[in-house]
This record gives C-alpha cells, structure tokens and sequence, in this order.
C-alpha cells in the first residue's frame, strides 16, 4: 500500500501537497480508496466554495457507500479536478497523481497537525 | 467470534476483502465489485454461501405444516422441484423469504443467513408432533456458479449432464463420496447452479470448479457484487425489501402467497390487507440525472415526503443510479416521476416495470 513520501496526511485519510506557499492539493489516499472500493461517482465542489478544516466538503461514492472527505485544512476552493466528473476510477487507479480532487487555497497555511508519510504509514499499521 | 467457511483460507490467501456478515466471515470482494459483477454477467463467476441456512422439515405433517407457516401452497411442488415463498407472521409481516425443495424425506428449506436461527425457532414453535425440523446449516457448505458459461463449468466438475435441469429444480448425485445437491437456482438473474454439500467437501469442488471454469474465465465473486447483481433484477433482499413490518402484498409478491390452500399464519391479516388495497407498495426506479440511491435516502414528491429508498446503486451494467423503495399508494404507477433526497439536493426519478436489466 504506497504511502508516498514527501506529502502530508490526515487521520481521515486525506494527502495534501503543498504546491506554493499558500496553495495545497488535496486527495484521498491508497489506503482509503482500496477500503472503499470502486468509485464511480464524485460530487465535486465549486470553485470558490470556502471549506473548512475537519468538515466534508465532497463525497465520494463507491459501490457499496458514500463516504465523505474531510477538508485538511480550511480556506478556499481554487481548482477541481474535472477530469473526475466522467472518471472518477482515477481516484482507484492514481490517487496522488491523475486522481487529485482539488486544491485549496489557504489564507494562513497551517498543515502542522498533519501527519508526515513515516507517521501515517504507522497509522494505518494501527488501524 | 464469526464462523470461518470451509474456504476461508481460500479466500484470505486470495487477498479478498473479508466481512462479517450474519456471524459468517465472508469474502465481500476480491478485486473489484464491477469487475467481479461483470464477470458474472458475460462469463462465469463462483462464490462462497455457506453462511446461508438450510434446515429440514421432515415427517408424516410436513407438508400441511409447510402451507400453515409459509404463503405459498408447498402442494404444488413435485418431487425434484424447489418453490420461493415466504414466512409470514400473524400480522402477515415476512419473517423470511425461503426456498423449499421438495426432497424425498419431506422439504429442504434454504433460508437467509441473518434469518437462520429465527427461522427455526418459529417452525419449531409451531411444528406439529409428526413434523420433525431440523437445522442442518452448520453442516452444510454451499457453492454457487452464475453467469452464461455456468452450465459447462457444472457439468465439467461434476462429470455429469445438467442441460436438461430445468430452473428451479435440483438433483442429488454423488461427488467424491458425498452426496450434494445441485439446483438451477441463483440470485444473480443468470443462469447458474448451487450446490449443497457437507463442509469438507466444498474445498475440494471449489478447486474443481476453478480449474474446470479457468478456460472459461471463471472469477470468485464475493457478496459485494452478490448485491448489485440481484439488485439489477430487482430480486428482494431481506432486511432491505422485506422485514417483518411490510407485507408480502406490499412487496409486489402476491403470486406467492396462495390464499385458497387454506389456512396459514398472517392469512386473516393479509386477507384484510388485499381486500382493503395496501397503503404502501414497493416501486423500482431509475435516476434520470446523475446520484446513487442508497438505503434510507427519502422518496419525495412535490416537496412532501413519500417514502424512502430500501436499496440503491449505480448500476454496473447501465451506469446510471437504480433503486427500489416503498412509496405511498397513489404515487406508485410506473411512469410516474419521483425525486430521491441525496445530501440535500433531490434527483428526479422514473417509476419502472420489470429488471433494471434484461437478458437477451
């Protein structure tokens, strides 16, 4: 199960990837899209829509359930991955490369509660 | 501590995704649910049932003790052939949806997992003294193969001719010393086969099955993909469709209940139900947008709440949500446009007839 070095992680199984100083990408990890299963539909945020950290701000539905996914951190909606809409196996197939769901834009980057790949890698062994 | 099948270890070492389901660790998925699902709807795929029950009614009153607890009239069957019907409470609520094979020592019940023990304390609370019940589901393993290439794969391992099985009818024969029974029955709307057999025999017809069926591309398929396969045919699922507060009338499943046999438990209720017309019915229905209906998501119409959803997918073969729920009377007509509530927002919907999917 890769858990890719370099990004961040939250306990909800969310990566993020900071991509400028206040802009993060946001996807869900493999650990959590191999426990949910295929996913065939995603309900994608607007852009511009204001998240906030530890809410849902999408739902990704596989098979067998919908399931939300929690915002890591909280400010504003600048991208979605479109590409998504009509594929949202990318989700199964690369979860940290084609199958990103969005980037957020954060007026005070706080990641410091996020997990490192070593200690999520360890949380997963846990959980 | 759930009850591991004869083939647990088959599964596991196969890196399915195990579940508890009804006290049995069972396979939920071994790669993916679509692929599995479509495995079985243009090849062949095999799974695991054993957590199902089956219990035996023997006996000199079997069969009139069959017709007083079950709706439909077990008279009917004829050696060799296997009947769906139902086990109604007074209230003419389902206790459970079963198969009953007529076998030559009286009638072989197969029950739902979840419904195994339940099931048996009511026919023994109501068994008659020439009426002898027993529970023979922790003795009894059961395989099953569904899709259009079953029929070769069965008759291969079994070195035998199945062509001529009609559905729902089975045989007993004899495999590597043991007696099983093989039926043309299935959840899946495919053709297929399911056999019955004591637990240390089922390794040994598994391994069979997989290499006979390898030319033919067969697949375990785990109960995942059990569920939108049924689902696609619009086949109940008790717990979902059926519980002991709906009826058999409102579930759309009065051809099953034979009110003319004679007494049984639930006929005065579902009588007064059938006279009176039923309240509620069960509707299948398609999303005309995108969304997946899920059990629980309400039914509304013109902003007012007419029921609620008691199982939904996207279809793997049509990619577009489908559902059945229970719908106040007046808005049951097919035809007609519902709208399920999903997180908020509502998706329009079209009452359909029939399968989601039909075969060619």
């Amino acid at each position: 199960m890769e858990v890719r070095k370099g990004l961040l992680y939250s306990k909800e199984h969310e990566w993020v990837q900071e991509i400028s100083d206040s802009v993060v990408r946001v996807g869900i990890t493999e650990y959590a899209q191999d426990q949910l299963g295929d996913i065939v539909y995603i309900e994608l945020p607007e852009i511009d829509a204001e998240v906030a950290k530890g809410e849902s701000f999408t739902v990704v539905e596989s098979v067998k359930a919908a399931s939300d996914v929690y915002a890591p951190v909280s400010g504003t909606v600048v991208a979605v991955n479109e590409k998504l809409e009509d594929n949202p196996e990318l989700i199964n197939e690369s979860p940290y490369d084609e199958g990103w769901i969005v980037e957020i834009k954060c007026d005070e980057l706080d990641l410091s509660d996020l997990m490192t790949a070593e200690e999520y890698a360890r949380y997963i062994e846990e959980v | 501590m759930a009850v591991k099948t004869p083939l647990y270890e088959w599964h596991t070492s196969l890196g399915a995704k195990m579940t508890e389901f009804a006290g049995f660790m069972m396979p939920l998925q071994y790669t993916s649910i679509t692929a599995e699902h479509q495995t079985v709807r243009t090849q062949v795929g095999i799974f695991d049932l054993t957590h199902m029950g089956e219990i035996l009614v023997a006996g000199r009153q079997a069969e009139q003790f069959l017709n007083y607890v079950a709706t439909n009239n077990v008279s009917n069957l004829t050696p060799g052939a296997i009947q769906y019907t139902l086990l109604t409470n007074e209230n003419g609520g389902v206790i459970d949806d079963i198969l009953v094979y007529r076998v030559p020592e009286g009638f072989y019940l197969v029950v739902n997992a979840a419904n195994t023990e339940k099931d048996y304390q009511w026919l023994l609370r109501h068994a008659p003294e020439e009426a002898v019940v027993t529970n023979l589901s922790s003795e009894t393993a059961l395989i099953a193969v569904q899709g259009p290439d079953s029929l070769p794969v069965a008759e291969k391992a079994l070195d035998t001719q199945l062509a001529d099985l009609p559905y729902y009818h089975f045989v007993d024969q004899m495999y590597r010393g043991e007696r099983i029974r093989v039926s043309r029955t299935g959840y899946t709307g495919e053709d297929g086969f399911e056999f019955y057999m004591p637990l240390h025999t089922a390794p040994l017809l598994w391994e069979e099955l997989i290499a006979v069926g390898r030319p033919y591309g067969i697949q375990p398929v785990g109960l995942g993909a059990r569920d939108t396969l049924r689902l696609e045919m619009r086949m109940p699922l008790y717990g979902n469709e059926l519980t002991e507060d709906l009826t058999p009338l409102e579930a759309g499943l009065g051809r099953f209940v034979d009110f003319d046999k004679g007494d049984f438990i639930g006929r005065n209720a579902l009588l007064e139900q059938k006279a009176a017309g039923v309240s509620r019915r069960l509707v299948g229905f398609v999303l005309k947008e995108k969304g997946i209906p899920r059990h629980g998501y309400s039914i509304v119409k013109e902003g007012k709440i007419i029921g609620h959803v008691t199982s939904g997918t996207l279809s793997p073969t049509l990619k577009i949500g489908i559902g059945m729920g229970y719908v106040d009377s007046p808005h049951a007509k097919v035809g007609s446009m519902i709208e399920i509530q999903i997180r908020g927002q509502t998706v329009p919907a079209e009452i359909v007839k029939g399968r989601f999917v039909t075969k060619k």
